[in-house]
């Protein structure tokens, strides 16, 4: 119950966080929120290395913190990637 | 303080760090701090989860993390700028791949989980799925590794709506029939995979912008389903903040276009006139 509790807020807090977003920012904020949803990486810890004996478990947690650091590690990057050339691209502007 | 409770404490630093970094990321000043917040915040919450008590063997979670990390950090240092909506896609795949997994291995593996554990796995299954099978779809069409027009068949809404139901009703059964039903569980897995497919296939390629942000926020949802399935606080508040947020940014990406959401999605399946428009 107190799960389904932070899962309600958590989406309210979602749905207000976001307002207006420049069009510039669309595919930099997309890429930064794809990012955090490599968070799946915390069940894949759990399932990784749940046990010293490894089972079907682990290997589907192998594949899994595999998977998940891709996202995480290659999302956080190519945003930075992406903001940077931005920050640039602004300056020249100016 | 025990270990434990620190973990908790660190759980919702990391929570705050990815509100926060949200934040910051729809605005152009601090768009870049923003998502240096957030990884923070997700570095926290892997070194939190790394401690805890319930991990007991290291040797294939660092495996996993050294190959994903190269992986990753290749892919992002060397796709060109105009190829970046196509690698976020790929990334966002992967994603879903990693909630499916979990998913899978809380379903697959002995021991008595409670009902609504194995039903948000399931979820996670489901969502993860499609979110892979669709990701990657995306990212050929951008890429345009494959035909980049709208592919379906006639008749595909009827199929598309028997697999949604042949989805939700055989995990009801599913979910229900378990320990005894891990074949079903797998066919079902593979089900939810060709759905991922034919929902993305029929939307043209310069749609796709918006498809991956709405794959974008399934990942959320795929991964907070998978903090049910594990009940970690931390995967539910960063997930449904993506799935919730990603849902918002869908919609203005659909308004910056003057298109709905439903006519993106289903415009080739239905009569509608918005067929030609992709």
């Amino acid at each position: 119950m107190l799960l389904l509790f932070v899962f309600a807020l958590s989406i309210f807090l979602g749905f207000e966080l976001i307002s207006k977003v420049p069009s510039q920012l669309h595919t930099p904020l997309m890429s930064g929120s794809n990012a955090i949803s490599g968070i799946a990486i915390v069940g894949a810890i759990f399932a990784a290395g749940h046990t010293s004996n490894p089972d079907l478990k682990t290997y589907l947690g192998f594949f899994a913190v595999l998977a998940a650091t891709i996202n995480v590690v290659g999302g956080y990057l190519v945003t930075d990637r992406m903001l940077k050339m931005f920050r640039v691209e602004r300056r020249d502007s100016q | 303080m025990t270990i434990a409770s620190i973990i908790e404490f660190i759980y919702i630093l990391a929570a705050i760090a990815f509100i926060f970094g949200l934040k910051m990321l729809s605005k152009a000043e601090t768009a870049r701090q923003g998502n240096l917040v957030s990884s923070i915040g997700m570095l926290m919450a892997v070194v939190a989860t790394l401690v805890h008590q319930n991990v007991l063997s290291y040797q294939w979670i660092i495996a996993g993390g050294v190959i994903g990390a190269s992986i990753g950090a290749i892919g992002a240092f060397r796709v060109k700028m105009t190829g970046m909506p196509e690698m976020v896609a790929l990334f966002n795949g992967f994603g879903g791949a990693a909630s499916l997994l979990v998913g899978l291995g809380e379903i697959l593996s002995p021991g008595n989980i409670s009902l609504i554990a194995i039903s948000a796995s399931y979820l996670a299954i489901l969502i993860g799925s499609v979110t892979l099978t669709g990701s990657i779809i995306a990212w050929a069409k951008l890429a345009e590794r494959m035909n980049t027009g709208a592919i379906f068949f006639k008749g595909q809404k009827y199929v598309n709506g028997l697999v949604a139901t042949l989805l939700l009703v055989g995990g009801a059964i599913a979910v229900g029939a378990l320990p005894h039903a891990m074949e079903i569980f797998l066919g079902l897995t593979a089900l939810a995979l060709v759905f991922g497919l034919l929902l993305v296939l029929p939307i043209g390629g310069a749609d796709m912008p918006v498809v991956i942000a709405l794959l974008n926020s399934y990942s959320g949802i795929a991964a907070s389903a998978a903090g049910f399935a594990i009940g970690n606080n931390v995967l539910i508040v960063a997930g449904s903040l993506v799935g919730a947020s990603g849902l918002i940014l869908t919609n203005i990406m659909c308004k910056s276009m003057n298109r709905s959401l439903a006519s993106v999605l289903f415009a080739s399946l239905s009569d509608a006139p918005g067929k030609k428009k992709s």
